[in-house]
């Protein structure tokens, strides 16, 4: 047993623990989080998947002892009692069956979209085929990922072109 | 957004206490009008059912109390309360817009209580896409006379004869005079309704009023979006998964090594230092180990040194030696012959006779996670804890399994991982719940992803030989399909015999569950046919990991598979597009079923060959050389009442095998639709399991034990298989016009049904290849194609 410090959804927490006990058992065990969740425990299926450091990982298979930098997981996402984008997506889009993968989903697309905000079709079915559904919503998640980027890209402040208006809203006036 | 979502543990306690104390204190309500007009049936100081034996914490709900079902609050908002579980596919809310239209309340002041046994009354949980079709109705009828008792209650209070007053959203005014008005939550919150139902079961337990007709419903049609859904997606939703209790420890089983093993020893020294350990338990060959934390519990697993025997013969045959072990093994049972014509003459004078074997292996239920449960034994009862679909079921089982008076049980519905039927024979209750017993605290099991994937239930294994005749007009005059299921000891639902803990511990049934195999369900006019199914057992039927259970639709998509399959090689063999030779077979038939089968099954086909943009020609495609061949097939089926027909267009790599459904097309006809969104989304899933089931799953054995472990050795649908484009059709092809009033049917499982033969015809279509075996992995695909010289 040693002490461990995390930083998760902005608050630090040391606790005495074994230093290889999985990540993800102190997150739902110790923390009281619901959204990771214990699926495979063999990195699979991605129902674990938390975000560390920018990155979508596996907390199944992820030593406390390894964890080096912030983690957020599916209940850090909101911010100021609003969803995130892709929360809201899906939400909209009804993404949902029984819900049981849709943490390692909605991570796992949170990482693809930070990294890349307008993915192809093709990026999307590749960064996501080793995140499982077994009530096979892909169809679903797949359209809340591409709604999810244009609210995204819609809120975002747009760059300034030299010679040209900031907004479109500008050429319209 | 907890009260609409299952029951959290935080909210659980509460809304017990309140809840059983509502049903059993609340008794206030004065009658103090007239019950006479209408037959109304009061019964001020009647005794509660829940109070008959007071000493028992969970007693039995009692559906013909109208208060079982709904309450209503003071602040003019209903509280639904009913005997089902949610799978996934949103019937909580699709129970609230039902119940709401017949109360007359806005869907936004109703919530929806689920599946507890004892808070609401037990229409056995889940199953049998029985929720809409057979389940609502009871709710409707009880919400239709909770509206009809407020009606007579605000008569008293308004001075207005019934006929005189309307209702809306919650309110009931004096029509001439709006001002004198009265809500419901005034007319009696707080306070119980009191008022006796009547019918012989939860089925049929009806009021004096009678549910609105369809045009009258509001919500009913609409989309509300899930209830369920904000939760699930923003990590607060409290699931099965999450309890924790005071005091509460985690065990982890120890399976046998190989199916039927006898357990010789175990060495406890092998665990006994390791940090958190505090028990072996054991009993016959169940073995479990208990720490005080999860990964504690897990490490003790692994690591616990136990010995076991070896059956003295194998428990059965390798996975790819099952079919021929199907085919020579003698059958168990034989179902009676369904019998139209004269099959044999007919064959004798058939033009041409095609002949075919279909397979389709043992498939599992995978469940996203493990089974799980926690079991609390505080107080001489026990808790359950669990997402089991059929929760009433789990705690009769648990009872019986412990011993136990069924009022000391109690079973509390939470959310979990759709499993497809798997939490209808659910393990982890009754474990959960004898080793709470044994350490005298509150224990959580849950099974690892190798444990599940091998030893939960399997959908049986299919052989199906099908023999067909055509005339010299490309008619198919003789149809012969015999069906074999490797099905011997089919796991019921929580049954305390058969429930694998109980079976490792030795608990052994005289006679096994005969099991079933299926025939086609299609409305074809085929003037002879016989239609039979046999069942075989493996060579042992206990403590086996390939022990049976109802997976979505049982056996439905393995007979389907065969018999549409089948029906498309007779199509190609009269050089007949695939659907207008299935048209014929409908339009040939003048009678038709209650229900209007036959007209649905064409109006259908209609549909989905108009929504794909189906045009007339048969299958195979002209041979193309491109690397990567596409085609189009089609396949139908029906389930109870519903009928689906399907069209999928794929991609078939001529280089690796692979094949890709681009595109699926689905028209559905499950009479009325509730909520439209979500039955399109239940459709869609179940299509793409049906996809799954036909590219993937497969499990895979040697003669001792399951090897398909994982997600790499059981392999399910991934993002890259999802097709480009679905279009589904809601189709309401009733033909009667004295049938405006069109009853729900059942939907989740039909949709399953036709898919695997739709892709095997696709398949079939773009590459002339004909697969009879499933799944269609890249590597047999890729052997049959270089087999036809592709």
């Amino acid at each position: 047993m040693s002490n461990i410090t995390l930083k998760v959804n902005g608050s630090t927490h040391t606790l005495d623990i074994e230093p290889a006990t999985p990540l993800l058992y102190i997150l739902r065990n110790d923390l009281g989080l619901r959204g990771p969740k214990f699926g495979c425990g063999l990195g699979q299926c991605g129902a674990c998947t938390v975000i560390v450091n920018g990155a979508a990982v596996r907390s199944c298979i992820m030593p406390a002892s390894s964890v080096k930098g912030e983690i957020t997981t599916l209940e850090g996402l909101s911010s100021n009692g609003r969803l995130h984008p892709l929360q809201q997506a899906w939400i909209d889009e009804q993404v949902p069956q029984c819900g049981f993968c849709q943490n390692g989903q909605i991570m796992t697309a949170k990482a693809l979209l930070d990294k890349n905000p307008h993915p192809a079709d093709a990026q999307i079915r590749e960064s996501m085929n080793a995140t499982l559904c077994r009530c096979m919503t892909y169809y679903r998640v797949q359209t809340a990922i591409k709604r999810a980027a244009r609210i995204i890209a819609d809120a975002q402040p747009v760059q300034p072109v030299p010679g040209k208006p900031a907004s479109g809203k500008e050429v319209a006036a | 957004m907890t009260a609409f979502t299952g029951i959290p543990k935080q909210v659980e306690e509460v809304l017990t206490t309140h809840r059983r104390g509502f049903l059993k204190n609340a008794g206030l309500l004065v009658v103090s009008f007239a019950a006479g007009a209408g037959g109304l049936i009061m019964e001020a100081d009647a005794q509660d059912s829940t109070t008959a034996h007071p000493a028992d914490p969970y007693p039995d709900l009692d559906f013909r109390q109208l208060d079982s079902w709904i309450v209503i609050h003071e602040n003019n908002t209903a509280t639904f309360y009913v005997g089902k579980t949610d799978c996934g596919q949103g019937t909580g809310t699709s129970f609230r817009q039902l119940m709401s239209d017949e109360l007359d309340i806005a869907f936004d002041r109703t919530a929806c209580i689920m599946g507890s046994t004892d808070n609401t009354v037990d229409q056995g949980g889940s199953g049998g896409s029985t929720a809409m079709e057979r389940d609502s109705w009871p709710m409707r009828r009880a919400a239709a006379e909770a509206r009809r008792v407020l009606l007579e209650m605000a008569s008293g209070r308004l001075g207005a004869p019934v006929d005189r007053l309307a209702v809306s959203n919650a309110v009931i005014a004096v029509k001439a005079d709006p001002s004198k008005r009265v809500t419901y939550g005034e007319l009696i919150a707080g306070r119980k309704f009191n008022v006796r139902l009547t019918g012989a079961n939860v089925n049929v337990v009806t009021g004096v009023a009678k549910v609105k007709p369809v045009r009258e419903l509001k919500s009913t049609g609409q989309s509300p979006q899930r209830d369920d859904i904000p939760a699930k997606v923003d990590g607060s939703l409290e699931w099965a998964v999450d309890v924790r209790l005071p005091r509460m420890v985690h065990a982890r089983n120890v399976k046998p090594p190989f199916a039927c093993a006898r357990l010789t020893g175990i060495d406890e020294s092998s665990v006994r230092s390791l940090p958190g350990f505090i028990r072996v338990v054991a009993k016959g060959n169940y073995v479990a180990v208990v720490c005080e934390r999860e990964e504690q519990a897990i490490r003790a697993a692994r690591q616990l040194k136990t010995t076991w025997e070896k059956p003295a013969t194998a428990p059965f045959p390798a996975s790819e030696n099952l079919f021929d072990y199907m085919r020579a093994t003698t059958p168990t049972s034989a179902s009676n012959p369904i019998v139209t014509g004269n099959t044999e003459a007919a064959f004798s004078s058939a033009a041409k006779i095609i002949e075919a074997e279909y397979e389709v292996p043992f498939q599992g239920h995978t469940a996203f996670a493990g089974a799980h449960a926690t079991a609390d034994p505080s107080d001489g009862q026990m808790t359950v804890y669990s997402n089991d679909m059929k929760s009433y079921g789990m705690r009769n089982g648990v009872a019986t399994f412990l011993g136990m008076p069924r009022e000391k049980v109690r079973v509390v519905w939470m959310q979990g991982p759709q499993g497809f039927g798997r939490t209808a024979a659910d393990d982890a209750g009754c474990e959960a719940a004898w080793i709470a017993r044994e350490v005298g605290r509150p224990v959580r099991v849950q099974w690892m992803r190798d444990e599940e994937t091998a030893w939960d239930t399997k959908s049986p294994a299919f052989l199906v030989k099908v023999r067909g005749g055509l005339d010299a007009g490309g008619r198919l005059i003789a149809y012969d399909y015999r069906a074999r299921s490797c099905d011997y000891n089919h796991v019921g639902y929580n049954e305390p015999d058969t429930v694998l803990i109980a079976q490792l511990m030795g608990s052994r049934r005289a006679k096994p569950a005969a099991g079933s195999s299926a025939t086609p369900s299609e409305m074809y006019a085929i003037p002879n046919r016989r239609m039979a199914g046999e069942v075989v057992s493996l060579p042992v039927v206990w403590e086996t990991p390939l022990r049976t259970g109802n997976l979505r639709d049982p056996n439905g998509p393995q007979s389907t598979f065969a018999a549409e399959s089948f029906i498309d090689e007779l199509a190609a063999a009269a050089k007949a597009d695939p659907l207008e030779f299935r048209m014929k077979m409908l339009q040939a038939a003048t009678t038709d079923d209650g229900g209007f089968r036959r007209a649905r099954s064409i109006a259908v086909f209609n549909a989905v060959a108009e929504a794909y943009g189906w045009d007339p020609r048969p299958s195979p495609k002209p041979e193309s050389k491109a690397n990567i061949l596409t085609g189009r097939g089609i396949a139908y089926s029906f389930r109870g009442q519903t009928v689906v027909a399907q069209i999928a267009e794929v991609e078939v790599n001529r280089q690796t095998g692979h094949v890709w459904a681009k595109r699926l097309v689905c028209a559905h006809d499950c009479g009325l639709v509730v909520n439209p969104q979500s039955l399109r989304h239940t459709v869609e899933c179940a299509m793409l399991h049906g996809l799954s089931r036909a590219i993937h799953e497969e499990v895979r054995f040697d003669t001792e034990k399951i090897t398909s472990t994982d997600w790499v050795s059981h392999p399910t649908l991934r993002h890259a298989d999802a097709p480009e484009r679905i279009d589904i059709v809601l189709v309401n092809g009733d033909p009667n016009p004295n049938r405006p009033d069109l009853p729900p049917y059942g939907a989740g499982e039909a949709a399953l049904k036709p898919m695997l033969a739709a892709i095997a015809n696709a398949v079939y279509d773009a590459t002339g290849v004909r697969i009879r075996r499933v799944p269609f992995r890249d590597d047999r695909v890729l052997a049959a194609l270089k087999a036809a010289r592709l």
